[in-house]
């Protein structure tokens, strides 16, 4: 009975690893002959020999970047509000329970927002800045719960130490706390922008375009990113684009793999140092 | 019907008076009505069985029950002619003139240097920082230990080194007053003396106050005892009449040991 269940267990396992395995494999045999300078330096074209990911690399690190320089401060001084300064009352748990719910919301729904928001009241148009702006919001309450659970984790006996001290609580947080609760906050943004980086949804509503042939100069630019663009090469009838896709998506598996290799670094530095 | 012991303190002004000090816990009470003096430059012992509110009462004295969610405090505490309870006062000034020193010795994870600095950093101290940090750290007789190794992690320190940094941390702060929360509770008996030792030294330049749950440690190193039952003050006085002859049968029960 104990063995059976142990093999039951041990050929879940298998469905999600050979499942992962077999995907990577197929990818890799499509795209790795596509993969070349060119393909990363060229930008999309109707002819396959001649198109790459230039324009979608480009969009998606813009996009990434201004993303993270967006949510980033803002998620934090909400987390630090919400554990070091907001009064523990109803509208306070009210406020925390939303936020949980936020991260919960189906991306589309903040790309009609910020379709809504961005794009045409606040007359953004179909840019850069509606698209980081978009998923900015999606991606902040992930990154408002990551760093409020960092900033839990500071034991309290070293606020109490602080204060005792007479240090203000702004000094507590910025001599004590954020130092402490930093690489747990950086962990949590970095993997709630590997979330955003694999979105196509949301952009899709706020306008990212699927076919862009230059780099972006400005954040009022229109864009693509990544995903959008495997998208487009998937939807083509021929071969060649099908592989162009699968060759993209090992750019955009790279682009991931790498963000999350620096969350797990992160992550170890400061378990050692402790 | 609140008890007032009052003490003499040989003319001196007192460092610090508590005046039907109550503290609530939302609707429970954990200090009723207590009022006492703390006379200057000496050690005064808050006694008690656990959860008899000594703490709570040491944490009133320098306003850090303000940090606790839902605690309220009623009555006085008066310091230096003034209610550190008045609505002008503001409780990290408190906090600067009136030091602690907690359980657990809670270093922060920075050098042994930066840990004696930061009080003095925070507050705006101009000076000779390198001079302060070694004043403070020979006051807390840990500079012999620690002066070739000032740039190596707090945490490197075993727990009795940790507990004196703390009181070296405090003291660079210059407070007048340092409260002691158990702060022996977690060595081992070789660095609780050397705690002890120290703290008749500092009673020269510092008003003490100590919670400790230890008896022996009450009446070797204090000059005055309070003992507080279930959030009231029992008894209040010279520490060798609390131990020896004391006034009410609870003191006596508590002190030699038969409940607690």
């Amino acid at each position: 009975m104990g063995t059976a269940f142990m093999v039951l267990c041990g050929a879940a396992t298998l469905v999600g690893v050979v499942a992962l395995v077999v995907l990577l494999a197929d990818l890799a045999l499509d795209g790795a002959p596509r993969l070349s300078w060119s393909f990363l330096n060229s930008f999309a074209s109707r002819f396959p020999e001649r198109a790459g990911v230039k324009a979608a690399l480009l969009g998606s690190v813009w996009i990434l970047a201004l993303t993270a320089l967006i949510a980033f401060p803002v998620s934090v001084a909400a987390a630090i509000y919400l554990e070091e300064y907001a009064p523990q009352t109803w509208v306070t748990r009210l406020i925390r329970l939303n936020i949980a719910n936020l991260a919960g919301v189906p991306s589309i729904v903040y790309g009609i927002l910020g379709l809504a928001l961005f794009v045409r009241t606040l007359g953004l148009d179909r840019s850069i800045i509606s698209g980081a702006l978009t998923l900015s919001l999606l991606i902040m309450p992930v990154i408002i719960i990551a760093s409020q659970e960092a900033i839990r984790a500071v034991p309290s006996s070293i606020r109490e130490a602080a204060y005792g001290l007479g240090a203000t609580r702004w000094q507590v947080v910025r001599t004590q706390v954020l130092p402490m609760a930093m690489p747990g906050i950086m962990t949590g943004a970095i993997l709630a922008l590997s979330r955003a980086v694999g979105e196509t949804a949301p952009l899709i509503m706020v306008g990212a375009v699927g076919f862009i042939a230059f780099a972006p100069t400005g954040v009022f630019d229109s864009f693509t990113v990544l995903p959008l663009q495997i998208y487009n090469w998937i939807s083509r009838p021929q071969e060649e684009f099908h592989q162009l896709a699968a060759a993209g998506i090992l750019v955009l598996l790279a682009v991931l793999l790498t963000m999350n290799a620096a969350a797990i670094l992160l992550r170890n530095r400061y378990q050692s140092r402790r | 019907m609140p008890t007032i012991y009052d003490i003499d303190t040989g003319g001196k002004a007192p460092a610090l008076e508590a005046r039907d000090l109550s503290v609530f816990y939302g609707s429970k009470v954990a200090v009723k009505e207590i009022s006492l003096t703390i006379p200057a430059n000496r050690v005064v012992a808050l006694i008690g069985p656990s959860g008899c509110g000594k703490s709570t009462l040491l944490r009133c004295l320098n306003r850090m029950n303000d940090l606790v969610s839902g605690a309220r405090v009623e009555g006085e505490v008066a310091f230096r002619g003034k209610n550190l309870y008045d609505t002008d006062v503001d409780p990290v000034e408190v906090r600067r003139r009136i030091g602690m020193v907690f359980q657990k010795p809670n270093p922060f994870p920075k050098s042994i240097y930066e840990n004696t600095a930061f009080g003095p950093r925070i507050n705006g101290f101009r000076g000779d920082l390198d001079s302060l940090v070694e004043q403070s750290l020979r006051q807390a007789a840990l500079w012999d230990e620690v002066h070739d190794r000032l740039s190596d992690s707090a945490y490197a320190l075993s727990g009795g080194q940790q507990q004196r940094l703390c009181i070296a941390r405090t003291l660079a702060v210059k407070p007048e007053i340092v409260l002691m929360d158990e702060p022996a509770s977690a060595l081992d008996p070789i660095a609780t003396q050397r705690i002890e030792e120290l703290i008749y030294e500092l009673k020269k330049e510092y008003t003490i106050i100590i919670v400790t749950h230890n008896m022996q440690q009450a009446a070797r190193i204090s000059d005055y005892t309070a003992f507080l039952y279930m959030g009231e003050l029992i008894e209040y006085g010279p520490t060798e009449s609390i131990f020896t002859n004391p006034r009410e049968e609870r003191t006596e029960a508590y002190v030699t040991g038969r409940f607690g």
